[in-house]
């Protein structure tokens, strides 16, 4: 973005108390850390008003002035920390170089509009920060899991060999014991068969009645609509409740009437149920895809002879594919997620994977899970991927389409 | 037609299961299919008088245990009437193999016989508790659901001790509410700050909203407990810190505390999203327009932009409050015995105490609170209107 107003210096009045509140602020916690917080206050106050002002009266040399902060910080975090506090200085000095002049040259009014007072420039940024530390919410539980998921030891917390960035403190035992162990490696199977399975049923009619759906005569569609989303909606205890009462008559009239084996039902009970808890999301990104579908292309091509067989998997297919497989995927996270329905309808030999995490996370509370949860945000990165690169095909292809 | 296969799909596997759970909850065909005899013995028993039974009863009761006990199904019943009355179960286990072995054509008359094996069949209570539970159909599970009981004069309300649902009902609505109340107001900035920042930008913070949303669910519920845990990363880093005592570390897992945090990071996005995808439709130019005709940062906020944005919030804190109140998975592990839910009492009375009935009473419940969440829902976003991703 192009600058939109012209920055001129800022008086020193307004640079040095800003940079020492700042400043204040990191001594605390260091202050805390060694043994007196108030303590750290003045001296981290003292010590970056001291630095601004030597900076701006006397060096008045940017590159110099961030190199100095930078390994003088860095330099005064080895000293009280180690290594971790080596870094954790570099970082702070970085950002104090970086703040310093920010604020003496004016640069944070570069990307504002001229007119704002400087309240407004100060509620701008205070917003912004109130955001920023809502995304660390969001994201530090899953950020969390990945380091420790290497942790040598079987403790749920970083440990001194871990902070100091110790190579014992790490291995790759959890992972080890995820593809070694008999009962991960089961439950592991059986959610890559259940999976798949439940959603090839969930996206073949689930794409079939999005389509007919999409159709402008069909009656009830209000009605029909609110039925198929309805297991997205009703909570999944209740859908796993009413679900346990039923097929496992069904489990028993297959068993003892036509003599099935015991574990092949319960396999069909766990993808049936699967199948349909994914359908609701195949139905919603399909319609969606449906939307900007030109159905001239269709009549066209039936024009031209083709028959609707022909007409679906030539016209209609590629067009509307990208919607399927991002429903597809969304079903098959679903089902490869999904713990409380297989946890009421399945039996022992059904264990999925989040079974298993349950189970574990219920009762013998084991490090192994987190290397688990590791593969499984690593999966789910890569679906998001997918989902978001046929997003963009999809409009690419709609927008060529004529509208 | 296209749909057909679908819909029967759907029908079979989702809502017959939900249908025959409804019918679950007001079942009782047990008492009359093992003990019918008895029952229709007893419809000459006036229990109000607070005597006991005459002979016929007790002569009924016995041939109709002689069938249960060849069938094995005296001990179920004696399980189903023990949610009524502590102790039944024991009582029809006890007698079982003594009246079993008697004959009803020789060894009457029975009441004195019947008595001598378990003091309880002198009780003129037992006897008021098998008649009250005989129909067919019964509304003794809702009113269990609501902390009542069926009494032969009535329903009344349970003993003080074992009043523990309506308190869970009002726990699950109560914690359901600060939940979505915190995600909308953590939601709303980040909602707004990505609606008005360039595209390209807010793609990539997207990402950071996606990426929980796309994570498995048990994935971040064993992050927040490794979190939160008295040896968790929170309390380690702010002992580190010194912010917080060695010895008075916070407990912040296994109460509300734990499941309301956990639970407002799992259904953030779910907020975030319909915010999203409404204040990007509010145009900037009307809070420009508001500000060149002097109005203050406050007003333009709350005279123009806001009620622009309330139906996001709507459509998101509905959405949020359908998911929070029938959650299962996060309250058990975070949630410890202060922090769970409703859903946590049903799982309990599916797979530990195997009262179905009440189970599906409580699912019932629960259910008709979503369907009318979800007709709002429908009322004000429409249900075609729901977008993922």
């Amino acid at each position: 973005m192009a600058a939109l107003t012209p920055i001129s210096r800022k008086p020193l009045s307004m640079v040095l108390p800003t940079v020492a509140a700042a400043g204040g602020f990191l001594g605390m916690f260091v202050g805390a850390g060694q043994g007196s917080a108030f303590l750290g206050i003045l001296i981290g106050a003292a010590l970056m008003a001291g630095l601004a002002w030597v900076y701006i009266t006397i060096l008045d040399n940017e590159r110099v002035a961030r190199w100095i902060t930078i390994l003088g910080l860095g330099v005064i975090g080895l000293f009280f920390a180690g290594f971790t506090g080596m870094i954790v200085g570099l970082l702070a000095g970085w950002f104090f170089a970086f703040f310093i002049f920010w604020l003496y040259e004016g640069r944070y009014r570069q990307r504002l509009l001229p007119y704002l007072t400087g309240q407004q420039v100060f509620g701008h940024y205070f917003f912004r920060v109130i955001c920023g530390a809502i995304f660390v919410f969001l994201i530090t539980p899953i950020l969390v899991v990945l380091p420790l998921s290497f942790n040598a030891q079987d403790f749920f917390t970083f440990t001194p060999e871990m902070l100091r960035l110790d190579p014992e403190g790490y291995s790759l035992k959890h992972y080890r014991d995820f593809f070694t162990n008999n009962e991960w490696q089961r439950s592991f199977k059986n959610s890559l068969i259940i999976a798949p399975i439940a959603t090839v049923i969930s996206v073949t009619l689930g794409t079939l009645a999005a389509i007919g759906l999409s159709q402008s005569h069909v009656p009830g569609r209000r009605a029909i609509m609110g039925i198929l989303i309805s297991p997205m909606i009703v909570p999944l205890i209740i859908s796993a409740t009413g679900m346990f009462f039923f097929y496992s008559d069904i489990g028993r009239f297959l068993e003892g009437t036509l003599g099935m084996d015991k574990n092949f039902v319960g396999y069909i009970k766990v993808v049936l149920a699967h199948a349909v808890l994914g359908i609701p999301f195949v139905i919603i990104t399909v319609t969606a895809t449906l939307v900007g579908f030109d159905q001239s292309l269709t009549r066209a091509a039936a024009n031209m002879g083709a028959g609707p067989v022909r007409t679906f998997f030539k016209i209609q297919m590629p067009l509307i594919l990208p919607g399927v497989i991002s429903g597809g995927l969304f079903a098959f996270i679903t089902s490869f997620d999904e713990v409380v329905v297989v946890l009421f309808v399945g039996s022992a030999s059904q264990k999925t994977l989040p079974w298993q995490m349950f189970t574990g996370l219920r009762e013998q509370i084991s490090p192994t899970i987190l290397a688990v949860a590791t593969i499984l945000v690593v999966i789910s990165i890569a679906l998001l991927a997918t989902v978001e690169l046929l997003r963009r095909r999809s409009e690419r292809l709609r927008g060529l389409s004529p509208a | 037609m296209l749909v057909a296969p679908l819909l029967l799909f759907v029908l079979f596997s989702f809502i017959v299961p939900i249908a025959s759970m409804l019918f679950r909850s007001v079942e009782n065909g047990i008492v009359q299919d093992t003990l019918p005899l008895t029952v229709e013995a007893l419809q000459n028993w006036d229990e109000t008088t607070g005597e006991l039974p005459d002979e016929a009863v007790y002569d009924a009761f016995v041939r109709d245990m002689i069938v249960a006990i060849d069938n094995k199904t005296h001990t179920r019943l004696g399980s189903r009437l023990n949610y009524e009355e502590t102790g039944m179960s024991s009582m029809f286990r006890r007698s079982g193999r003594k009246l079993g072995k008697m004959d009803p054509e020789t060894d009457g008359p029975f009441k004195d016989q019947v008595i001598e094996i378990h003091d309880g069949w002198g009780d003129p209570n037992t006897w008021a508790v098998i008649k009250t539970h005989s129909p067919a159909v019964t509304n003794g599970y809702f009113l269990n659901a609501v902390d009542m009981r069926r009494t032969p004069e009535g329903a009344q309300s349970q003993p003080e001790d074992k009043q523990i649902l309506i308190k869970l009902f009002g726990r699950t609505l109560f914690m359901s509410l600060v939940i979505t109340g915190s995600c909308i107001l953590l939601a709303y900035p980040v909602s707004y700050l990505l609606a008005n920042l360039p595209m390209r930008v807010s793609n990539l913070l997207m990402i950071l909203v996606l990426l929980p949303f796309w994570t498995s669910l048990l994935v971040r519920t064993s992050a927040w407990k490794v979190m939160l845990q008295q040896q968790g990363v929170i309390n380690e880093t702010l002992v580190w810190l010194g912010l917080v005592a060695d010895d008075a570390r916070l407990v912040i897992i296994n109460n509300q505390i734990g499941t309301i945090v956990a639970m407002t990071h799992i259904l953030l996005p779910f907020m975030i999203l319909p915010m999203y995808s409404v204040m990007q439709t509010i145009p900037p130019t009307y809070t420009r327009a508001a500000k060149s005709m002097g109005a203050t940062n406050w007003t333009t906020f709350w005279r123009i932009y806001f009620p622009q944005s309330i139906p996001g919030i709507g459509a998101g804190s509905i959405l949020v409050f359908i998911l929070a109140i029938g959650y299962y998975i996060t309250p058990e592990i975070v949630g410890g015995t202060k922090g769970v839910f409703i859903s946590n009492r049903i799982a309990y009375h599916i797979s530990s105490s195997l009262n179905w009935g009440l189970a599906a009473a409580l699912g019932t419940i629960l259910l008709a609170v979503v369907m009318l969440l979800y007709w709002c829902y429908d009322k004000i976003v429409g249900i075609d209107n729901v977008k993922l991703g």
